[in-house]
């Protein structure tokens, strides 16, 4: 009886979370959408306003799943960007209750609330409803020359250099950096691009540092010249809210303390590399190959 | 108009203003810290002397003149006006830049703050050899 009278207590205070798990059974629930709704290329004074739209969910409904039930089935006219709806694409980043996110990555049942408001990205232009307009984002990217670049590659004789060699360690340096799916998301949680747009912001920086650690790289000192301007990486104020909202686990704010170490000389350190585990004296593992047991030792070297 | 057209035409229209480039901003930063770790010394021994007697007597007239006198407390004040100057005016420079992004603004910004920042020693300096009594005048 009294496990009984607990239960029925936790029922009440979580009573919203629960309401929304509860669609695991298939019984309906809802959540209120409010949208942000703009036309901005045809009127550029034009005024926002919200839409709200009570949706059904699911337990698994993402915030795009129940954009996509709006738009399906209430006002075909909400333009929203997306395209792969697995957090590979970065389309349809948008700030949904006041935190940047990705819709297709974020459920609705963790938010724990029976409201959801969508707004377009912060610290980009508007275009129409929640589609923001990338072109300076993009333009940062492409000033840091997202490339490799080595001299080597213009011989001529090309069968030289078919390939670029790089060792497990190499590519640990920068991999985690590699990662980015240029959705945006960091761009607008930065205080610093907030006030300067011609800060390149957390993820061009964090991509300057992804080719400057790149050991195919030949052109570290150019790179590090690009972003050592007056409204460069000496903009950045350390806020650290670009690594909080990163989907994908970038770590941007990471990329430029280690970007900036280095053009200061004040240390030439690199990421953190995670090192293998010595497990020769375990004879599970040293039965199942001497080779693993061999590396494992020259890597802890 | 593309965003490279439009680079062009401005820096045409504001070369002879913009040609002006004193230091990277990677040496900036390295003197903006460099001059803020020093001056935290500066200041604490600056402060410590305040205790070396009762600390309103420390303030007082005469003996404000005697710190002057001392060449070694001279050079220190002088050291202190230099770093906080230099310290303080960058950093002001870097909220300003701030504001807005044009290449006017920023040119007139790094006049500006020079010049402050010469002014400000000048002027402090002049008071630190007047009190010294090197003053000729
Ligand atoms: S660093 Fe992260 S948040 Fe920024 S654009 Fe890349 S994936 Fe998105
Ligand atoms: S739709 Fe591709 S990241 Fe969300």
């Amino acid at each position: 009886m009294k496990i009984f009278k607990k239960d029925k207590k936790r029922d009440i205070k979580n009573k919203e979370a629960i309401e929304i798990s509860n669609t695991t059974d298939n019984t309906k629930s809802s959540v209120k959408l409010r949208v942000f709704r703009i036309n901005a290329i045809q009127d550029p004074k034009d005024v926002h306003h919200f839409d709200e739209f009570q949706i059904p969910v699911k337990r698994w409904t993402t915030v795009l799943d129940a954009l996509l039930d709006a738009k399906s089935y209430h006002d075909s006219s909400i333009a929203i960007r997306y395209s792969c709806r697995m957090a590979s694409c970065g389309s349809c980043g948008m700030k949904i209750n006041g935190i940047p996110r990705l819709a297709c990555y974020t459920k609705i049942s963790e938010l724990a609330t029976n409201t959801i408001t969508c707004e377009p990205l912060p610290n980009f232009p508007y275009i129409r409803d929640l589609v923001t307009d990338f072109s300076q984002f993009i333009n940062h990217h492409r000033s840091v020359m997202p490339y490799i670049q080595n001299k080597k590659a213009d011989i001529p004789d090309v069968n030289e250099l078919t390939e670029y060699e790089q060792t497990p360690e190499d590519l640990d340096k920068f991999l985690q950096f590699s990662y980015c799916i240029k959705c945006g998301l960091c761009y607008s949680a930065c205080p610093t691009v907030a006030t300067d747009l011609k800060f390149p912001g957390p993820q061009a920086l964090s991509q300057a540092y992804r080719y400057f650690a790149d050991s195919r790289d030949t052109d570290k000192s150019n790179r590090l010249k690009v972003i050592d301007t007056s409204h460069g990486i000496s903009r950045c104020h350390f806020a650290g809210s670009c690594s909080n909202v990163c989907p994908k686990g970038v770590d941007p704010a990471l990329g430029i303390q280690l970007l900036r170490s280095h053009l200061l000389g004040f240390s030439n350190s690199e990421k953190k590399i995670a090192k293998l585990q010595d497990r020769s004296s375990n004879p599970y593992t040293a039965e199942e190959g001497e080779g693993d047991t061999e590396k494992n030792e020259n890597n802890d070297k | 108009m593309t965003s490279s057209n439009f680079k062009n035409n401005s820096n045409k229209r504001t070369r002879w203003f913009t040609n002006i480039t004193l230091l990277r901003e990677s040496q900036i930063t390295k003197i903006h810290y460099i001059t803020g770790i020093s001056a935290l010394f500066v200041v604490a021994i600056h402060i410590l002397m305040r205790l070396i007697m009762p600390f309103n007597m420390s303030l007082e007239f005469e003996n404000v003149i005697l710190n002057y006198k001392n060449i070694f407390y001279a050079l220190l004040l002088e050291s202190i006006l230099v770093l906080i100057a230099i310290h303080g005016f960058n950093g002001l420079r870097v909220i300003l830049l701030e504001i807005r992004q044009t290449l006017i603004w920023e040119r007139a910004v790094n006049i500006l703050v020079i010049v402050a920042m010469i002014g400000i020693i000048a002027y402090g300096t002049r008071t630190i050899i007047i009190a010294n009594g090197f003053s000729v005048g």
